[in-house]
């Protein structure tokens, strides 16, 4: 291992001293005490044990961890200076590369990422370092005890309207307001975030982590326009001429919620996980005595699918007060998509998971309310195009559940609002805007796009990487003209 | 920001409203809606544009009071603002010559049907507009509709005015007893209401568009809340409707729906009456 590791004066401990160390984990809220609140269910490191865990990492020479982040933030460089006490410092460091890392230390996939290709967690004995926690710890230092603010170049006098305050949108509007250039954020909703406010919880991000990281922006002097349509306020084309923007980029994610298309889905107390979520998060529904956006509560919820949106709408079932609030999936536990530790917080709370199983239809009261979902079991057959086992049913094992409530968290389909009212951008097959990978250009001049409206459903930290790119793509194209 | 700068009280829990929004007042066609919220703990509701004014940058919107929402929307007044308002939402009414249009409107939806029927009258329709109210005293908008129409025929329950009856009963008559040549038909009012029409309309193939009012939330196509039933297919009225073929409507269901959060929506209300009106 030695032949790995960077074997500087500076680095007194010894590798194989490094290696002894346990790996920290962070100390969080029991799960009986946060099955019923909605607070963040870890505290997070103290000093102590952040230094402890920095000291794990052995500062390899060919940091995988580099390559295996989507915005490739120097990990070594700021773990070490978390190590020798300068947690302003690390943070300073991360910002470099991440603007939002209190947010990305707390959701991102970090095991199939930074955490997946860590040279000490190859090996068998020592799992890899806390790259997330550990960049959470330097975040949420800096806003205690730290000067948040950015240095902004000079003022161009060009302006760059960015459609969608999700994280695709909020990287380019900081990359580019640290060029120099003005640029608008304009969002459909009363509040910018995107899923990191509508859906993403408060227990896993909490909405004052986000705002203190959407302040940054405000202040380094981002303009943010809320309550505005594009597609139907005022139209990608008209921001390029009227409104004289030299560039447009859009970010308005994969928004549009998918349906199992199976009878009875219309009843009440069928929801799509969108639907549950935002009024939870973005209407606070949950603080009942101050805000006015309603939910219901009930004996039993069931959430169809097993990704971090199904896992989110559980656990928030949970915590509204459902007695018994279960994932159903229609795939094995093998084939879940959502993050390990969102699973394992799931687990804890009692949250019950049942694997291969399909609703068939959902059944309703004279009131038209949902009381209970037919489901069929089945068992895994060839891989499909996903690589996936396909599941296939298994004849005459129909059962019926009773239920209050469902959420259908299956993924989602294109919003056709911006696309569709955007002549000379063309679109896949699915609907997803066409952009060049490496600087989000779409097919119309002047306009790029990245995050998930043009993958599809994926993560807060590819939608950001896709925003850095189009950033350096739209300097270069408004500094050159050249398309 | 958004600045209330005209209020009317026009009776029976509705109020109309000028709200200054030069952006959406510049976009608006007629069909479409906006969501407001009175403050920023408020729900997210839906509202239909009754009119807008490019030149002054202003919309106009009538509001029946129901439950919370609409009763802090009551007491705003002149010179106060919302907390946020968004739009132009959904898909504009498909306004073209048809020939014969004729313009269903009951309670607040004569509001919503009046910017439609100027526009029907524009694109060289004769407009036969057909308005009810409980009495003749709360008939909405009757000089306005009688400026967008060829003709504006009146319908009231307790007979103090017009035919006395329902909206249904006179349009029944057109096409039963007139035998009138009718080439489209708009309804926009309780579902109730847009059901019977659609029903009477579909016996003789009238093609028929009503306007849905499911609870919302982003207005955006993002929730999925505002979900109905055409022709047996899921559609989201915010961004497939607001305006669907009535014939294809699953009205029951939309009912339904309309009636899920009843006990929430009561109990909020009668909270916020307790609080702040002690009554
Ligand atoms: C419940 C849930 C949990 C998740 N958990 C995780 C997780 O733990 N880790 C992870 O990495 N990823 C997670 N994801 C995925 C991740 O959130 C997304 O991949 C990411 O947010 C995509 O970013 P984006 O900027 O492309 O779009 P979004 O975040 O979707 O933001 C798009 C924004 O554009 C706005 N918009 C849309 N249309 C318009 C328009 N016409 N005009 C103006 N504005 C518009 C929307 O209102 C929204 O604010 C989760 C997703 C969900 C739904
Ligand atoms: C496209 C559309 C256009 C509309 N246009 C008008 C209009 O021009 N004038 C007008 O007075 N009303 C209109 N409505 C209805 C209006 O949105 C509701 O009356 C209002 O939301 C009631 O809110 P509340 O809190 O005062 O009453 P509540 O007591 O909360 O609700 C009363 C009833 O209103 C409905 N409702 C409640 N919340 C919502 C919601 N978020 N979205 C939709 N419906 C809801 C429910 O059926 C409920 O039972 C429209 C609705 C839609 C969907
Ligand atoms: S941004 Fe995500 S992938 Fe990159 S280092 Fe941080 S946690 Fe790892
Ligand atoms: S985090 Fe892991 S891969 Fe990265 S430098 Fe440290 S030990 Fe090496
Ligand atoms: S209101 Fe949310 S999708 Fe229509």
């Amino acid at each position: 291992m030695d032949k790995t590791a960077n074997t500087n004066k500076q680095n007194s401990l010894e590798t194989k001293e490094r290696l002894k160390i346990k790996k920290h984990e962070m100390q969080s809220q029991s799960p009986d005490e946060r099955r019923s609140n909605f607070k963040e269910v870890p505290y997070g490191y103290s000093p102590e044990d952040a230094v402890e865990e920095a000291k794990r990492c052995i500062q390899c020479k060919r940091p995988y961890c580099i390559e295996g982040c989507p915005v490739n933030i120097d990990i070594p460089a700021f773990i070490k200076l978390i190590e020798e006490g300068d947690f302003l410092g690390a943070a300073k460091k991360i910002k470099e590369t991440n603007a939002l890392p209190a947010v990305c230390g707390r959701v991102c996939p970090q095991e199939d990422q930074c955490e997946k290709v860590c040279t000490i967690g190859k090996r068998k004995d020592t799992p890899s370092v806390a790259i997330g926690n550990l960049e959470r710890f330097a975040a949420d230092y800096e806003s205690k005890y730290g000067d948040i603010r950015i240095e902004v170049n000079k003022r161009k006098d060009k302006k760059v309207a960015i459609v969608g305050g999700g994280p695709a949108g909020l990287t380019v509007a900081g990359d580019l307001c640290k060029m120099g250039y003005s640029v608008s954020i304009f969002e459909a909703l009363h509040e910018i975030g995107g899923v990191l406010m509508y859906g993403i919880p408060e227990f896993r991000l909490p909405k004052e982590i986000l705002s203190r990281e959407l302040k940054v922006l405000e202040d380094m002097g981002v303009g943010i326009f809320t309550n505005e349509v594009i597609g139907k306020t005022i139209t990608v084309d008209e921001l390029l001429t009227e409104r004289g923007y030299s560039a447009v980029f859009i970010g308005t994610g994969a928004g549009t919620p998918k349906f199992l298309n199976i009878p009875g889905e219309e009843l009440n107390g069928v929801y799509s996980a969108n639907e549950f979520l935002t009024r939870v998060n973005l209407m606070r529904a949950y603080n009942k005595s101050e805000f006015d956006t309603p939910i219901k509560c009930g004996k039993t919820l069931v959430v169809f699918g097993a990704g971090n949106t199904a896992m989110d709408a559980v656990r928030t079932g949970l915590r509204l007060g459902y007695d018994d609030a279960k994932i159903f999936y229609r795939r094995s536990r093998k084939e879940m998509t959502a993050r390990l530790e969102e699973v394992h917080h799931a687990e804890e709370e009692g949250i019950k998971f049942e694997f291969l199983i399909n609703p068939l239809r959902f059944i309703g009261d004279e009131n038209h309310n949902v009381t209970a979902v037919e489901c069929e079991r089945m068992e895994l057959g060839e891989p499909d195009e996903s690589g996936r086992r396909r599941p296939i049913p298994i004849k005459g094992s129909e059962f019926i559940s009773d239920i209050n409530a469902a959420v259908i968290a299956i993924g989602t389909n294109v919003n056709p609002i911006v696309p569709s009212s955007t002549p000379g951008m063309n679109l896949n097959k699915w609907g997803y805007i066409i952009a060049d990978e490496d600087t989000g250009k779409t097919t119309k001049k002047g306009v790029f796009a990245g995050g998930d409206i043009v993958t599809g459903a994926a993560t807060v930290i590819l939608a950001m990487g896709a925003g850095k790119k189009a950033a350096v793509a739209i300097d270069k194209y408004i500094e050159t003209g050249i398309w | 920001m958004y600045e209330i700068i005209g209020k009317k009280n026009l009776g029976e829990g509705i109020n109309l409203y000028i709200i200054s929004v030069p952006d959406i007042a510049l976009k608006a066609l007629p069909g479409q809606f906006i969501i407001l919220r009175v403050n920023k703990n408020g729900e997210r509701i839906p509202i239909t544009l009754a009119d807008s004014d490019k030149n002054n940058g202003t919309i106009t919107i009538l509001v029946q009071t129901l439950g919370k929402t609409t009763h802090l929307l009551s007491e705003l007044n002149v010179g106060d603002s919302l907390a946020d308002v968004v739009g132009p939402l959904g898909v504009p009414t498909e306004i073209e010559k048809f020939g014969t249009v004729v313009c269903v409107g009951g309670g607040f939806g004569i509001a919503a049907i009046y910017p439609i029927a100027k526009a029907m009258k524009s694109a060289g329709n004769n407009v036969i507009s057909i308005i009810g109210a409980r009495s003749k005293e709360l008939l909405l908008m009757e000089n306005e509709m009688r400026s967008a129409s060829s003709e504006v025929l009146v319908a009231t329950n307790d007979g103090s005015y017009g035919t006395k009856g329902i909206v249904t009963d006179v349009l029944r008559e057109l096409i039963y007893d007139k035998k009138m040549q009718i080439d489209r038909v708009i309804a926009i009012g309780p579902v109730i209401m847009m059901k019977a029409v659609s029903d009477l309309t579909k016996e003789k193939s009238i093609k028929t568009t009503v306007s849905l009012n499911p609870i919302m939330i982003d207005g955006t196509g993002m929730c999925g809340a505002c979900r109905v039933l055409v022709d047996k297919k899921t559609k989201f009225a915010c961004v497939d409707g607001p305006d669907f073929d009535g014939h294809l409507v699953d009205f029951d269901n939309l009912m339904n729906r309309l009636k899920f959060y009843k006990e929430e929506e009561k109990a909020s209300y009668e909270c916020h009456m307790k609080q702040h009106h002690n009554i």
